[in-house]
């Protein structure tokens, strides 16, 4: 067996690896709290989370230890999901960009506009490629919620340069 | 009989015109979102949480109560219809509810479902009635030491309860604990995790937390592996029952009841067991054995009424003891804190029109889930046709929606996406994902339990076990904890003799 397959049926210790990196910062921040406010009472801030990271260390070394020993994680399975054919990671850094530029839209466009984008952007990465009937569907979508939670819910949602226009 | 007054009170704030048409938009809501392929009664509940911000509590809680039972309910039409259950409560309802819908059955098989979580919510939300006050009565006394001892005891029973795997349960709570430590301490004010950000100061929301990895981690992880043709659903008429069907069935909804509602007040895991439990107690019983797997009726009715009525039992820990056993009751519970209200021994006495409210709802919305959800069935049925890219884009859509409605800040959408990746993580490697939930929500209120029943004790341990209450739970925790070495022992000694 070559290395890369050995490590692609055992990457779940990267998985183990990320919770020790986690375990290590939540020490590490525990570790540099501010000495002088912890006297007060017996337990102060920093005990709770020195427990929670070393935590995290044991659990990591044990998760990895069971990765080597032959234990795997179960992928979750559901109504929508193939586990027959391999991940798309694509479509998720897809997704995960769409979503990133929403966050970065929404402040200057508006909701109604970064909205229908978000909708249309996370359709297209998932496959549907209607050139007409998705813009119109993320843009009635979005206006009908921007309209229904700020107006009548009463959740403030941003309107934007084009609701100041209208 | 006083608890029968508090009753008629709750009734006359819940039958208000206003609170009525809450109710109602809940059970219809809740139903949509519930019956859409993919989303489980948890997420329904997460995506649905910003409606409810602009309501005044009692309003939000009765609007909640409906989109609970009727996102239940939706589930289980699902699994129905569809085979493929998107929640582990829903698992049952497949084994002999999809093969009846193949045999042309589905109506008989949906109005089984259907009358069996009427019957189920209203059996167990009778013992919610009669359970709940007591326990709040007796709760009134316990003191930090024994809070402390009941949180652990909800860790230890999420975490080694659910799924195959105990270090990956043990992994996800530890993930979840981790992110409620980020912010300020309670007690001290000192920043803890927050890398000086002014924002992560005030600690990430429970509702964050909760639509990251239940909306966007789901949403994320279906991406990664989309069926590329979707499930097949059966068309259905409306829902209806023989004579023959009812004479099969109506020891079933009784019965379940008495499965569901115990194992949803204890802390071990919601309706996953009793369904489960239901299902083997139905099957013994049966007169027609040899359907079973082919599509017996009462495999239906049984475990959806124990269902309905775990989540019944679910809310008596959950409005008693604030302590949540599902994950749907999680995210009641960040409700509740969203409107500053912490449940309670004394929630009973400082909001009895919220609670009694709440309880009358119940009742409302499940006369209300019966008599829209039959006649509406085949419209229902239609909503599993969405096309897929749509369902996941909505999840997205409206998942950022409520991340942003809770503080209008952009950095929240981050946020959002992060924990998100999080659950992608956990989905793939196979870490139940209730735990971090817990994690996050009883965390911060555990560690001030220790703190208090320390600083109580002057730092000593003991004042961790000095109640006979905390002795008794930590007993429990520790035969949690030792469960599977002593059934190993158990089948050995059974095999050697």
């Amino acid at each position: 067996m070559s290395p890369k397959t050995w490590l692609r049926e055992r990457s779940e210790l990267g998985f183990g690896a990320l919770l020790f990196l986690l375990g290590v910062l939540v020490l590490t921040d525990a570790l540099t709290l501010d000495a002088d406010l912890t006297g007060r009472g017996p337990v102060g801030p920093a005990t709770v989370p020195l427990v929670v990271g070393c935590g995290l260390v044991v659990v990591a070394v044990l998760l990895s230890l069971d990765v080597l020993r032959g234990g795997r994680g179960e992928a979750e399975a559901g109504e929508d999901v193939d586990l027959s054919e391999p991940a798309d990671w694509r479509t998720v850094l897809l997704l995960a960009g769409v979503f990133l530029a929403f966050a970065v839209l929404i402040g200057p466009v508006g909701f109604p506009v970064a909205g229908a984008l978000l909708f249309w952007g996370s359709a297209y990465a998932l496959g549907s490629r209607h050139l007409h009937r998705d813009p119109l569907i993320a843009a009635t979508l979005s206006l009908l919620t921007y309209v229904v939670f700020d107006k009548l819910l009463g959740v403030p949602l941003p309107g934007g340069p084009l609701m100041g226009v209208i | 009989m006083d608890s029968l007054n508090s009753l008629i009170d709750g009734f006359g704030t819940a039958l208000t015109p206003m609170n009525l048409l809450w109710a109602a938009i809940g059970v219809l809501l809740g139903t949509a979102i519930g019956v859409l392929p993919g989303i489980g009664p948890a997420m329904a509940v997460a995506l649905l949480l910003p409606v409810t911000y602009g309501l005044e509590p009692t309003g939000a809680f009765i609007m909640f109560a409906g989109i609970y039972y009727g996102a239940m309910f939706g589930g289980s039409t699902t699994s129905i219809l569809l085979n493929t259950p998107g929640e582990s409560a829903a698992v049952v309802a497949a084994i002999e509810g999809n093969p009846m819908a193949k045999a042309g059955r589905g109506a008989q098989a949906l109005a089984a479902a259907a009358i069996g979580h009427f019957a189920g919510g209203m059996i167990g939300t009778i013992l919610l009635v009669v359970l709940a006050p007591t326990v709040a009565a007796l709760a009134v006394d316990i003191g930090a030491p024994d809070y402390l001892a009941l949180m652990v005891l909800a860790f230890i029973a999420v975490t080694s309860v659910l799924g195959s795997s105990r270090i990956r349960g043990l992994a996800s709570l530890l993930i979840g604990l981790t992110i409620g430590l980020v912010g300020l301490d309670q007690m001290t004010g000192q920043q803890r995790l927050t890398f000086g950000s002014l924002q992560l100061a005030d600690g990430v929301d429970v509702v964050i937390v909760a639509v990251g990895l239940f909306a966007i981690g789901e949403a994320l992880w279906v991406a990664a592996h989309l069926r590329r043709t979707a499930g097949e659903a059966i068309p259905v008429g409306r829902p209806w029952l023989g004579r023959d069907d009812v004479k099969r069935t109506w020891k079933s909804w009784l019965r379940g009841p008495v499965i569901g509602f115990p194992f949803g007040a204890i802390p071990a895991g919601g309706a996953e067991i009793p369904t489960f439990l239901s299902y083997v107690t139905e099957k013994r019983l049966s007169k027609h054995k040899e359907q079973f797997g082919k599509g017996a009726i009462e495999g239906v009715a049984g475990p959806e009424s124990a269902a309905s009525a775990s989540a019944a039992g679910t809310l008596v820990s959950m409005l008693t003891l604030g302590l949540p056993t599902t994950a749907v009751a999680a995210v009641m519970l960040a409700a509740f804190q969203q409107y500053g209200i912490q449940p309670g021994p004394l929630l009973f006495e400082r909001e009895p029109d919220l609670v009694w409210g709440l309880i009358a709802s119940l009742f409302v919305g499940m006369v209300l889930l019966l008599a829209l959800n039959l006649p509406l069935a085949p419209v229902w049925a239609k909503l599993l046709r969405i096309p897929r890219p749509y369902l996941y884009a909505g999840i997205l859509f409206f998942a950022a929606v409520g991340a942003y409605a809770v503080g209008g800040e952009a950095l929240d959408l981050v946020i959002l996406l992060v924990i998100g990746l999080i659950g992608l993580g956990m989905r793939r490697y196979g870490l139940p994902v209730l735990p971090a939930v817990i994690g996050v929500i009883l965390g911060p209120a555990a560690e001030q339990q220790l703190r208090r029943a320390l600083q109580i004790s002057d730092g000593s341990v003991t004042g961790l076990v000095d109640t006979p209450f905390s002795v008794t739970v930590y007993a429990v925790v520790v035969i949690l904890l030792a469960w599977p070495l002593l059934r190993k022992v158990i089948i050995r000694r059974g095999g050697t003799r």
